[in-house]
């Protein structure tokens, strides 16, 4: 008994001393991490605040970048792009080390994010892009995501399966690159099937009332009209409401960040699907391309990446409880 | 003039509509139906509403810049409610009652304070959306919770087949033109627009009427945002920083209510409303895009605006001090 707990306890200095020897070795990379991020600071530039996507973005940033001391702040330009662009040029002058944008339109910020980068500020571009390629692109690639919505259009409308081949789009603002982009892809496919119809691709501004009143009137001419595709969940709540209220069996293929909202709506019908781009996912690969920019420590403008979120095609049927998100209470 | 001299702004809209309705019928098909039709006063019977209520402070010589901004404001505030557990009668009571309180303070700064109204509307319209955006919502877009499910039936709805918004726009009239024809506060109301040092020597009351129609405004403005969100199941807060205040300006001043005060209708209200109605309808079937339908209800305003500009020129008479 004696021998065997002597045993044990010689077993334990040896396994203890081992573990002491082990603290002197240093993980050659923790310092240099730490150290890359003290002090820094990162401003973001949405379109707006107090909108899924936008506050999803700034969630997943600020619980990435704060505890490693990297003061996060938010300029709001409230839907106004010239006070966005003067946000971005107060903030060439105060240079912090990252922008984050978030173009309401491809032209309005592309020289001042130039400038920026000449600054020597990395400027991430989320989601839509400005026609001026930075170090980093994070979000959906919207002309291969108009394509794969087209064929689903086509899959589900063409006249070869049963529909009757018309359809329309919902698009947001006309300028912005979620809708150019887009309807390039969808042109793309829909050239290549003279079988399809698109009856109407009035843009709604986003608005909710503006996509009722469009697609009451679409369905109005067109009764027979088999699939619409609405460019943002949140506008398309309207939408949903007209095709409600003409009775009739519209296919509704919409878009968005993928917020509960989302999900809620396939689940009462509101939508019949819902292409995801998750947005916790896209701040994720924002955090990290800040990450390793600011690690790299290489002037603002050498290397463009780009990173195209992956698209999920969500129905009632394949939904799960993962497939959306929830917003963080507001504290 | 002749002729022409006897024809008053609210019967050249009218033709204006009925002529764009003929030719819309006439180019294009399935236009004139049942259902496009009521689709088309449908599509604009919240404008309607809107304009009853902007139509009644431009006839008191006021303007209301901050109605859409507080029927936003409200409408989402009361949406959150429910969304938090509150049942919807209790919601509904306390948005109305922040509704009016604002409509009071609009009224006081306007008539006691005497700022002038454009200002003060103006102002109190940017410190509502502020203040919603930052204590009463968390997000610009307030979905309609599912305790709430029944206010649908007030924008989707359908009654004898007619949608429900359309029977609202209607009843808002009635009691609008009811109020200005038929109540001593209507007549007052009038009077005051006309010629406010003239009523206030005939010994009408004349900063108690003012209030009064912002508080109106108020009111029918909350009648619009229920409407609203019903019809889209959400309400969307950033109507209250787009030009929306200004298309129901549009509306009223297309229909007839000169912006200095103490003329006009309810019934111009209505001429307006359609007129714009059949335009976007027509242009939406035609697939024009909103921006340029921006660019065609300019012109058309202003052409509107210069018709009655030669036709009822401004004198000594008519022309008063302080006009906008």
């Amino acid at each position: 008994m004696r021998m065997i707990s002597k045993g044990i306890m010689a077993m334990t200095l040896a396994l203890l001393s081992g573990s002491a020897f082990a603290q002197g070795i240093d993980d050659p990379t923790r310092a240099p991490y730490y150290e890359s991020f003290k002090g820094k600071r990162v401003a973001y530039v949405p379109v707006a605040m107090g909108f899924d996507l936008t506050e999803g973005w700034a969630a997943g940033l600020k619980e990435a970048l704060e505890p490693l001391g990297v003061k996060f702040e938010i300029r709001d330009p409230n839907w106004s792009t010239d006070a966005g662009a003067q946000a971005i040029t107060s903030l060439i002058s105060e240079k912090p080390d990252v922008i984050v944008v978030h173009n309401p339109d491809v032209q309005s910020y592309a020289r001042l994010l130039k400038k920026a980068e000449e600054a020597g500020i990395y400027v991430v571009q989320v989601n839509m892009r400005s026609s001026y390629s930075t170090d980093v692109f994070v979000g959906v690639d919207y002309v291969g995501m108009g394509e794969q919505i087209a064929n689903r259009l086509v899959d589900r409308c063409s006249p070869e399966k049963g529909g009757s081949g018309k359809i329309a789009i919902v698009q947001g603002v006309l300028t912005a690159a979620a809708s150019i982009y887009q309807m390039q892809g969808i042109n793309n496919v829909l050239s290549k099937h003279p079988e399809m119809q698109l009856v109407s691709d009035q843009a709604a501004d986003w608005d909710s009332s503006k996509a009722k009143n469009i697609t009451a009137t679409v369905i109005q001419q067109h009764p027979d009209i088999c699939g619409i595709a609405g460019f943002w969940d949140v506008m398309d709540a309207g939408t949903a409401a007209a095709i409600k209220e003409s009775g009739r069996n519209i296919y509704l293929l919409t878009q968005g960040g993928g917020n509960r909202m989302a999900c809620d709506g396939l689940a009462n019908g509101t939508y019949s699907e819902v292409v995801i781009y998750f947005v916790p996912g896209q701040a994720r690969d924002m955090a990290t391309m800040i990450k390793h920019l600011l690690q790299l420590k290489q002037p603002a403008g050498t290397t463009k990446t780009t990173l195209f979120t992956p698209l999920a095609f969500v129905t009632k049927d394949n939904m799960t409880a993962a497939s959306c998100w929830d917003l963080p209470a507001k504290n | 003039m002749g002729l022409l001299g006897r024809v008053s702004q609210e019967q050249i809209v009218f033709g204006l509509a009925l002529l764009l309705c003929l030719a819309f019928a006439v180019a294009l098909p399935g236009f004139l139906t049942t259902d496009n039709l009521l689709n088309l006063v449908r599509s604009v019977s919240i404008l309607g509403i809107l304009g009853v209520a902007m139509g009644l402070v431009v006839i008191g010589r006021g303007i209301d810049l901050s109605l859409v901004a507080l029927m936003s404001a409200s409408v989402a505030w009361v949406l959150s409610l429910v969304e938090i557990g509150m049942p919807l009668p209790q919601a509904l009571a306390i948005g109305l009652t922040f509704s009016l309180l604002v409509g009071v303070a609009n009224g006081w700064l306007v008539a006691f304070v005497e700022m002038p109204a454009i200002f003060a509307t103006l102002a109190m319209g940017t410190l509502i959306y502020g203040f919603g955006r930052y204590y009463l919502f968390a997000l610009d877009v307030v979905y309609v919770p599912e305790a709430a499910r029944h206010l649908l039936w007030l924008g989707q709805g359908r009654l004898l087949g007619v949608p429900v918004p359309i029977f609202l726009f209607a009843a808002v009239c009635i009691a609008g033109q009811l109020f200005l024809r038929y109540t001593k506060s209507g007549r007052y109301l009038r009077a005051v627009g006309d010629n406010i040092l003239a009523a206030r020597i005939t010994g009408i009351p004349a900063r108690p009427v003012i209030v009064l129609q912002y508080v109106l405004s108020s009111l029918i403005g909350y009648v619009a945002g229920i409407v609203t969100a019903a019809s889209v199941a959400s309400m969307n807060t950033r109507l209250a920083i787009s030009t929306y205040v200004y298309d129901v300006i549009l509306v009223v001043v297309l229909g007839g209510i000169g912006l200095s005060g103490g003329k006009g209708g309810i019934r111009n209200v209505i001429v307006g409303t359609l007129l714009i109605g059949v335009l976007l309808n027509g242009m939406t079937i035609m697939n024009i895009q909103y921006t340029v339908q921006n660019v065609i209800k300019g012109v058309i305003l202003l052409t509107a605006i210069v018709i009655d500009t030669i036709l009822n020129p401004r004198d000594e008479q008519t022309g008063q001090q302080g006009d906008i």
